[in-house]
């Protein structure tokens, strides 16, 4: 099933709104100014709207089906957090209006920084970033500045695990650094070997995400912290898998220096097919100067002429600087606070120990169908092989195309690239047994189809929009816009 | 498994080839590596005049899903790029040693090229991958 | 619990596949001293109550619904058909991830293609991508792919001080790890430098010059000599661009532009306090493989159907790690489908038609204005829907008499501009109507001058 491209249904002069009359005297335009067409879409409001809805019926979503998506936290985005961000007082908030005008925005901001600061045990908090990208960009930009500001210049090296999202040792080059990965030991836990050679002072850092990508607690975590701090570098977490950890252990607490979270997997703001999201991050009082800006906080306490303390924006003292225009992605500040509200502390301790234990049921009922290369338990994800004893040339690629012909999202694939065939499936707390036994049983008996009927498993999936896709063509041909593009014109 | 490594060649542990000429080479990447990187989709080649030092990067090639350096064998300044590649980088896959060649260059040191593999001991270290 | 859908029977059921007693169980690798910390954090509240609070924390704000807006500086409020937001809650959209697996997502797939088809159309360019997070980072990210461009052999970046200064701001903090050299808005008054002042600067060492369209204080520049000298030079021009601008004026793609770079949040997007807005990013076609970000082809399926694919990945982190330009990995996925929307339902009449509604406004605006003893619109360069306006107090002080009567003022310059003291910049959308115009005009007559 295909549908047309908005450009194709339309007819020449319709419009799909109205506007209002001038109203004021006319000016003239400056004719030699002026572009000659403009080369958009010309359809009537219901033809858009059945082209959208159209649409989006051709995607999986977490509002149509199982998402096991590992490292994704594909849970259950509430409602109530999408009219609350549509509040007119939020969404029709102009981002310079003067601090006045703008304290009900400022509270939650200072709250949310409160309550991150708490689950994550930091003493401060930025949540200027727009993605957890850029939230891991500020980070490695702060180890940066903390040692520059000590003119320790020579450390310009960030360790980073061979486990490690591709994230990682992108931010290290973006920010001027260089990455050397180190790789793991057979359990797929930082080898401390490698590590004590690694150190030296020229290492200004180590990123690490726990629990691992592998989706385990590395039972040495502390040892790396200390001998990390001891050659005089700082411990970056990367926060992908906090939805592990609300309630259970606070990354400040166990000695990491800063971290950033996603608010798009953690505290349930929509994936939105690929954004927005929201990267704040977190640092102890030794990083805290450095924080990227600005940041909401109390300039003014209560007193007894006012109850209620002024709230503003301010620079921290050595901040990075600015990652974006104005203060942050907003509208996501205003989902997570809402969902935080809504859970309380203990809730989303609550969400952490069912994320774990949803994961653990899932893991324990697929032991033996699919090779698990750690076989212990797991966080709130873990990684199996897509591979079946007795059918080979069956790749992670088929058994993940299959799935969705039974109406579910593939696991991630090949990531951790250390996992020959990696499958991570990360189910969450939102989904029920009944949705855990579904995946489970889609996955027993594809392992079954994968050694009776391997075809049904290479030419899947069978059941959706369209079939696999020609990759080489598009890269190959490359054809991303569907336009002519008009050839210039003079400026008369 | 078995790559076709021509015996006249050199091999480095990146898979790029070099074939010696005289005080110029040809270089491009081995069979086993173009079949690692599956279809090849674009080629990214180094200006004519440009020189690099041994193990520098002059270039990029790209499949679907890698993308990978390509290094210099020894140091030298390229005298010609394969221009063919831009619109057919599948010769690469086709054709590694013939047509899907990548660069020719001036050679610097041709005593660069002793700690290259030779044709035995690169097809060995491809089975061992 | 919220939306924890476990039974106790349930809970217990899964334990003992599991083979444990307890939850607590399944955390025994954690450092026993560090697990379950006390969290000293309200308890949880009903959605009702949240609602409640929430709506009490909005209430506390100055907002463009209860107030008349003229303040711009790089955020507009401009009418959104209800349509858009309708679509942008279809769960089926913003419920989704990332479209990695194109046979499960051929709606945001083709929702973006349109996207960037749109985006050429209205910018000029041959190739747009799917989004950065906003104008600022995507200006940041054009200063890599100049960078890439010269094969990291220049390190010279010129910024026309007339470019919003959160900007520039942003541009110094993505490449802070990296010696290069920002020029063009250092001076002591930035806000005299010219396009022609910046063509001195430009040498063998520059990768990039960079301007705004309409600049910062809302004027078109003639900048046909700076993109020939550029060009002379061997750099890059990148555009940063207002696209409602764009639905009236030349394309920068006309006038000579390399990158068009801008904030997308005044196609179909709400002020939302500065976010979650839209970076967009477009190229000539030369300069496609080396721009970051996540871009949508067009392909055919094994049965030749034709299908959407994200194409050009090896540029991306994921598979480049330390090799990769940029770190980044999503786009603003939402925010390209609201614009896309946006885009389809304004149309090619609908969006022009809104571009001169402003126009005329904002020049009435700016004639009315200045016909208020002490004040003076300063429009002596051609101008779409912003201006500066010389006050004869403080901007603050008028800001405070204006809030009064129910409007929300222009931005005082003299925040980024040491030397615009008392210059407020006033932004004119169709929102804005005639009677909130002439109460503006009432308000400052009120006031009075010096």
């Amino acid at each position: 099933m295909t549908v047309p491209l908005i450009y194709d249904i339309g007819s020449p002069g319709r419009m799909g709104t109205t506007l209002p009359d001038v109203e004021v005297p006319e000016t003239e335009l400056p004719k030699e100014l002026l572009r000659k067409d403009l080369d958009l879409p010309e359809v009537s409001e219901l033809q858009a709207v059945r082209h959208f809805v159209n649409l989006s019926q051709l995607n999986h979503a977490i509002d149509t089906g199982f998402y096991p998506l590992g490292s994704c936290t594909m849970k259950y985005n509430p409602k109530i957090n999408e009219d609350m961000a549509r509040l007119a007082g939020y969404a029709h908030l102009h981002p310079l209006t003067d601090e006045v005008g703008s304290q009900g925005a400022l509270a939650l901001m200072v709250q949310l920084q409160e309550w991150l600061g708490e689950l994550s045990g930091f003493q401060g908090v930025s949540i200027a970033p727009a993605a957890g990208a850029q939230g891991e960009l500020a980070g490695i930009l702060m180890i940066r500045a903390y040692h520059q500001s000590r003119n320790d210049k020579k450390r310009v090296k960030i360790l980073v695990p061979d486990s490690a999202h591709g994230t990682n040792p992108a931010t290290v080059t973006m920010a001027g650094l260089q990455a050397v990965e180190l790789p793991s030991d057979k359990h797929g836990e930082v080898d401390l070997n490698a590590l004590r050679s690694a150190l030296d002072d020229t290492v200004a850092g180590m990123m690490i995400t726990v629990p691992s990508t592998l989706g385990v607690f590395d039972s040495k975590i502390a040892d790396v912290i200390r001998m990390v701090h001891e050659a005089g570098g700082l411990m970056y977490m990367d926060g992908a898998n906090m939805n592990a950890l609300l309630g259970i252990v606070k990354p400040g607490e166990l000695g990491f220096d800063v971290m950033h979270y996603n608010l798009h997997k953690t505290f349930s703001t929509p994936h939105g097919g690929g954004g927005p999201g929201c990267g704040a991050v977190g640092a102890n009082e030794k990083l805290m100067p450095f924080l990227p800006g600005p940041i909401a906080a109390i300039t003014e306490a209560a007193n007894e002429e006012n109850d209620a303390p002024l709230y503003g924006l301010v620079m921290p003292k050595k901040s990075i600087g600015r990652m974006k225009a104005f203060q942050g992605n907003f509208g996501m500040h205003v989902r997570a606070y809402t969902y935080m509200r809504v859970y309380g502390g203990e809730g989303l301790r609550e969400v952490s120990r069912h994320a774990v234990l949803n994961a653990n049921y899932v893991r324990a009922k697929l032991r033996g169908v699919y090779p698990m290369p750690v076989d212990r338990i797991c966080g709130h994800e873990f990684v199996m092989s897509g591979t079946v004893e007795g059918a080979e040339g069956i790749h992670a690629l088929d058994i993940s195309k299959r799935l969705m012909d039974y109406g579910i999202h593939p696991p991630t694939n090949y990531f951790p690239l250390i996992v020959h065939e990696a499958l991570l499936i990360e189910p969450t707390e939102t989904e029920d047994k009944a949705t855990l036994d579904m995946f489970i049983d889609a996955m027993k008996r594809i392992a079954q189809e994968a050694k009776e009927t391997p075809d049904l498993l290479h030419s899947a999936p069978h059941t959706m929009p369209v079939g696999r896709v020609d990759e080489v063509r598009a890269a190959k041909q490359l054809v991303l816009c569907c336009r002519p593009i008009p050839e210039p014109e003079g400026g008369d | 498994m078995s790559w076709n490594t021509p015996a006249e060649l050199k091999y480095m542990r990146s898979d790029e080839y070099l074939k010696l000429e005289g005080e110029t080479a040809t270089i491009g990447i081995s069979d086993y590596a173009q079949e690692q990187l599956n279809d090849i989709v674009f080629i990214e080649l180094p200006d004519v005049g440009a020189e690099f030092a041994k193990g520098k990067s002059f270039g990029t090639v790209e499949s679907v899903k890698a993308a990978s350096d390509l290094l210099m064998p020894v140091g030298g300044k390229v005298i010609a790029v394969n221009d063919k590649l831009k619109d057919q980088p599948e010769l690469i896959n086709s054709s590694p040693y013939g047509d899907g060649w990548i660069i020719k260059i001036q050679v610097g040191d041709a005593a660069e090229a002793n700690d290259l593999m030779d044709a035995a001991a690169y097809a060995a270290y491809c089975a061992s991958r | 619990m919220s939306y924890i859908p476990h039974t106790d029977v349930e809970r217990q059921q899964m334990l003992s596949a599991i083979g444990v007693t307890t939850i607590e169980d399944l955390f025994d690798a954690v450092p026993s001293r560090y697990r379950f910390p006390r969290l000293n954090m309200p308890p949880a509240m009903s959605e009702m109550e949240a609602a409640q609070e929430l709506q009490a924390l909005a209430d506390a704000n100055e907002h463009a619904a209860d107030y008349a807006l003229f303040r711009g500086a790089g955020a507009y409020h401009h009418y959104i058909p209800a349509a858009v937001n309708h679509i942008l809650l279809r769960g089926e959209f913003y419920t989704a991830y990332t479209p990695y697996q194109p046979e499960m997502s051929q709606g945001t797939l083709q929702a973006i293609f349109e996207y960037q088809s749109m985006l050429c159309a209205l910018t000029g360019m041959d190739a747009a991508n799917a989004s950065h997070y906003d104008g600022a980072t995507s200006l940041a990210e054009a200063v890599t792919v100049a960078l890439e461009v010269s094969r990291r052999k220049r390190s010279k970046i010129i910024l026309h001080p007339a470019i919003h200064p959160q900007y520039r701001e942003v541009v110094r903090t993505y490449h802070q790890g990296s010696d290069l050299q920002f020029v063009g808005d250092t001076g002591k008054s930035p806000e005299k430098m010219t396009a022609a002042d910046l063509i001195k600067l430009i040498d063998d060492q520059t990768a990039m010059v960079a301007v705004q369209y309409p600049n910062f204080f809302g004027s078109i520049e003639d900048f046909s000599a700076l993109v020939e000298a550029t060009h002379s030079a061997g750099a890059l021009i990148v555009f940063v661009v207002n696209p409602m601008a764009l639905a009236l004026f030349q394309t920068p793609g006309q006038l000579g532009a390399d990158i068009v770079v801008g904030e997308g949040q005044p196609l179909g997007i709400p002020l939302s306090y500065g976010g979650p807005y839209l970076g967009f990013f477009a190229v000539r076609e030369e300069y496609v493989r080396k721009i970051a970000g996540r871009i949508v082809g067009e392909t055919i399926d094994h049965d030749g159907r034709r299908a959407f694919v994200m194409t050009l990945r090896p540029r991306e982190q994921d598979i480049r790690r330390d090799k990769a330009t940029s770190n980044i990995c999503t786009n603003q996925g939402l925010m390209a489908l609201a614009a896309c929307v946006y885009l389809s339902m304004m149309g090619k009449n609908g969006l022009r038609r809104a571009a001169e509604i402003a126009y005329h406004r904002a020049h009435y605006a700016a004639k009315q204005i200045s016909k208020v003893k002490g004040y003076k619109a300063l429009t002596t360069k051609p101008f779409f829907n912003e201006f500066v306006v010389k006050c004869p107090k403080p901007v603050e002080t008028i800001n405070q008499a204006l809030i009064q009567r129910g409007i929300i003022g222009g931005y005082d310059l003299g925040k980024d501009y040491p030397r615009l003291k008392d210059h407020m910049l006033v932004a004119v959308t169709e929102m804005n109507s005639k009677i909130e115009i002439d109460t503006f005009v009432d308000v400052l007559k009120d006031i009075g001058g010096v």
